[in-house]
């Protein structure tokens, strides 16, 4: 049987004749007034005639989280899912046992950092996040194996970018460079004369500049006192969380 | 290391006093288990017969948070657990599919407002609760899952029926958790079924390995407490409170969008107070049906793709939209760009992602639903001077009335169906639906007045989810209180093995299988956008409903002509017990008003002529 032929062919048989057979009564939609306004694919409302699509930023986004198994498969893993573009990410112990810090740099608008930032807090086992500013202290190591035809040459940029040697031998050197993103960029540019073979990145790492904590509310060891101790300096043991 | 020892049966009897513990076959757990370095000293002779096991400290948690019933299907790595389960006097509902015990456990939590518990068994059984877990977690339901897992030594080697469970089901969980120790594993249950309804709702699960719920243990006390750091914000800020009432005073032409929210937040009656006391229109998302009384003045029905004609007007002409526990889904606001487009958004909800995630809010307000409306209601100085704008929505709700063509001789409407149960069933009946045509038309011709009597996917919009939604919501239901089910005859056969449960357990509901021999919404889009070609969306294939219910044991009709239908509704509710009314409904009838996707609210069809 055909549906719509069924519909099709009945009349208002009985009923208010202001109903359709197959639809519903009421004013078309080009019969109704529209609002001059509207929003943007982020939902802000705007001005009809401009456009404004915000311009992506990159920005370090670090996140205090419980030292356990799996955290950064689950942070990683809402990234993936939620599309967040992510440039690097690191992770690494704290002053106190049992945390962890992960510093995520990630490219995104505004609205999408604000986002990552949001969703990031959501896991339960994140503790704190925070956004870092440009002022704060960011740091990558990335080690470079390079052709060993020409080990002055190496040695010399080695030294202009304050690296260090740590592998050399008749056929490769290998170099370790630390420092922000640009002066590795720039290393590895100038590396390349001598033929690049491998190159391993960390990716960006980052603190908050003074007494500023670098995720709100953190609570770190005092700027007044050492900490050195509160470090958990084995590794022999994992944090015991409660999970 | 001792927090990780395993023991087995004949070790334990050597290190335990209990006399009458009743060894089990359990060679395979044996082979693989380690000893504890610490043996359990003297139990309270009280208890000595039978052993305290990891699986007893589980369903000690269940029973100290309050849980009175679950659903589950058993299997190998759970059976601990279950063994545990049958000693207590917890109510084990045996499902016929883990998918089901999951949509059941949901449904459960709808109704009941604290969480539904589901288990399986681990591989399988786990990744078949996968699906009514997603549907928990987009409808932020608040759910337990209990899961089986191989024992903790044979993690990772792909043992037999061995899934990454936690794995699997991080996505689609607020908290999910590997229990690897006997000790702490009650605290760990007991922590995922505080998490499940503190702050915003949602799934969490506890894998289990059967290593830790055979083990003994002396830890048998646990608390439900959410972790240190889980402190969701219950209270608004006071400036953002007072930020809202001043917008909302200044408003000309308010509204107020009820989400989920409004329910899980149990603010249904502060929403009332509020709309009531400033005279503010009431328009609803799908799952706030039924927390501000659809036959109110104030209210104007639910917004969306197939929402009312004056809610899309009302949500599109607004200059203030007060939106409570709502996550703009793009069923609801169709294009963001068109949505509300001349409205200053105040937006409440206790989580903060979800302001600005998908319509940037001027006005956010974290915090509990309940709680902001009242305190934003207590700092407004006077209601919004909006006399014309109600007019307008007045207008609107004459010209665009939710009605249908039904000629008196056939074939049976399906709105004629939802508005027949409608009137024969109490206010408080809870309606329960699959996923398609038939869900829209049991939410837009039933007019729902009470929080928590709508159960339905909305999120993940799961087919089928609708005869496993209503054994929960019977359960968690008073036994007073009507249940009916709306289902589609494509969603239906997609869980109709349920049947079987609901006739085991007597379960008085009635199942309209509103029956258009298609998966009907596909077809409505596939005349619509795919030039009529129905490809895989003709059902004519299906069983005959009223013969299948016989067969499960339940009661069986058939109606196709509108004559028989109040009769035969009659019947099936009067019938103690599941029944099962196959409706041969009009197949060409369609949904509407209906906003395209992605389209603006405003210019919802009414027909196909206007899509």
């Amino acid at each position: 049987m055909s549906g719509e032929d069924s519909t099709d062919e009945e009349t208002a048989n009985g009923q208010s004749a202001s109903i359709p057979s197959a639809g519903m009564p009421g004013p078309a939609p080009d019969e109704r007034p529209h609002p001059e306004g509207r929003r943007n694919a982020q939902g802000v409302r705007i001005d009809p005639d401009a456009e404004a699509e915000p311009d992506r930023r990159t920005a370090v986004v670090s996140a205090l989280v419980e030292h356990e198994p799996g955290v950064l498969s689950q942070v990683s893993g809402l990234f993936s899912r939620r599309q967040f573009n992510i440039e690097s990410l690191t992770v690494g112990r704290t002053t106190v046992d049992g945390h962890a810090r992960i510093t995520l740099v990630v490219e995104e608008t505004d609205h999408g950092i604000e986002q990552a930032r949001k969703q990031l807090a959501k896991l339960p086992t994140v503790i704190q996040v925070g956004e870092l500013d440009d002022n704060a202290v960011r740091a990558e190591l990335v080690l470079l194996k390079v052709r060993g035809d020409e080990p002055d040459k190496v040695h010399a940029i080695t030294e202009m970018y304050e690296g260090q040697t740590l592998d050399a031998g008749p056929r490769t050197i290998t170099v370790q460079i630390t420092g922000d993103q640009r002066k590795i960029d720039d290393a590895i540019d100038a590396f390349r004369q001598f033929g690049i073979i491998e190159i391993a990145r960390t990716g960006q790492t980052a603190l908050a500049r003074g007494d500023t904590p670098t995720t709100p509310g953190e609570e770190p060891g005092h700027s007044t006192e050492p900490t050195d101790e509160q470090y958990p300096e084995t590794t022999e043991t994992d944090s015991d969380d409660d999970t | 290391m001792s927090e990780n020892a395993v023991r087995t049966v004949s070790e334990s009897e050597e290190s335990n006093d209990e006399p009458t513990r009743k060894p089990e076959p359990n060679a395979e757990e044996s082979e693989t288990s380690q000893r504890s370095a610490d043996s359990t000293e003297s139990a309270d002779p009280a208890d000595a017969t039978e052993p305290q096991t990891g699986a007893s400290a589980v369903v000690n948690a269940l029973e100290s948070a309050g849980v009175e019933t679950l659903f589950g299907v058993q299997g190998g790595a759970i059976m601990p657990v279950y063994d545990a389960l049958g000693k207590s006097e917890l109510r084990h509902v045996t499902m016929a599919h883990e998918q089901a015990a999951a949509h059941a456990a949901d449904a459960y939590g709808i109704v009941a407002g604290t969480p539904g518990v589901c288990l399986a068994t681990s591989g399988p059984g786990a990744t078949n609760l996968v699906t009514g877990l997603a549907d928990a977690d987009m409808d932020s339901d608040p759910v337990v899952a209990l899961t089986g897992q191989v024992p903790t030594n044979f993690v990772g080697n792909d043992a037999f029926q061995e899934t990454d469970t936690t794995g699997v089901t991080a996505p689609v969980t607020k908290a999910n958790y590997f229990a690897g120790e006997t000790e702490t594993v009650g605290d760990t249950v007991g922590e995922a079924f505080a998490l499940a309804s503190e702050g915003r709702p949602g799934p969490t699960l506890v894998d289990l390995p059967k290593d830790v719920t055979l083990a003994e243990t002396d830890a048998q006390e646990s608390t439900s407490e959410t972790p240190e750091h889980y402190n969701p914000q219950e209270k608004p800020d006071a400036d953002a409170v007072a930020e809202a009432a001043r917008t909302l005073e200044a408003a000309d032409r308010p509204l107020i969008l009820a989400g989920g929210g409004v329910i899980k937040g149990d603010a249904s009656p502060e929403l009332r107070a509020f709309a009531t006391e400033h005279d503010i229109p009431v328009a609803t998302s799908m799952p706030a049906v039924g927390a501000f009384p659809e036959d109110h003045d104030r209210s104007v029905g639910m917004v969306g793709m197939h929402g009312t004609g004056p809610a899309n007007m009302a949500v599109t002409h607004c200059d203030t939209l007060l939106a409570v526990g709502c996550r703009f889904d793009d069923r609801l606001t169709g294009g963001v760009d068109s949505f509300a487009p001349e409205a200053t958004v105040v937006h409440i909800d206790i989580d903060p992602a979800e302001i600005s995630k998908n319509v940037y809010a001027e006005v956010p307000v974290v915090g509990d639903a309940g709680t902001a409306l009242s305190e934003i209601g207590a700092e407004m100085e006077s209601p919004p001077d909006a006399n014309q704008w109600r007019e307008q929505v007045a207008d609107w709700q004459d010209e665009y009335p939710m009605t249908y063509h039904a000629p008196e001789d056939g074939p049976v409407k399906p709105q004629f169906v939802v508005e027949a149960f409608d009137a024969v069933t109490a206010d408080d009946t809870i309606v329960t639906t699959g996923v398609g045509q038939h869900q829209m038309w049991a939410v837009q011709f039933w007019t729902f007045t009470e929080p928590r009597t709508w159960v339905s996917s909305h999120g993940l919009g799961t087919m089928g989810y609708g005869l496993p939604a209503a054994i929960g919501a019977r359960m968690a239901a008073e036994d007073d209180q009507q249940v009916v089910c709306f289902e589609g005859d494509g969603s239906f056969l997609m869980t109709v093995q349920e049947l079987s449960v609901a006739v085991r357990e007597n379960m008085d509901m009635t199942v309209a299988v509103l029956n258009n021999r298609y998966i009907g919404m596909v077809r409505q889009w596939q005349d619509a956008f795919f030039d009529g070609n129905r490809v895989a969306s003709e059902y004519d294939w299906c069983p005959d409903f009223g013969t299948l219910a016989e067969a499960f044991g339940a009661q069986g009709f058939t109606v196709s002509h509108p004559d028989e239908v109040a009769e035969t509704v009659a019947a099936a509710l009067e019938y103690d017990g599941p029944s099962v009314i196959d409706f041969h409904i009009d197949p060409g009838e369609n949904v509407y008003p209906m906003v395209k996707s992605g389209g603006a609210n405003g210019k919802f069809a009414l027909s196909e002529e206007q899509l």
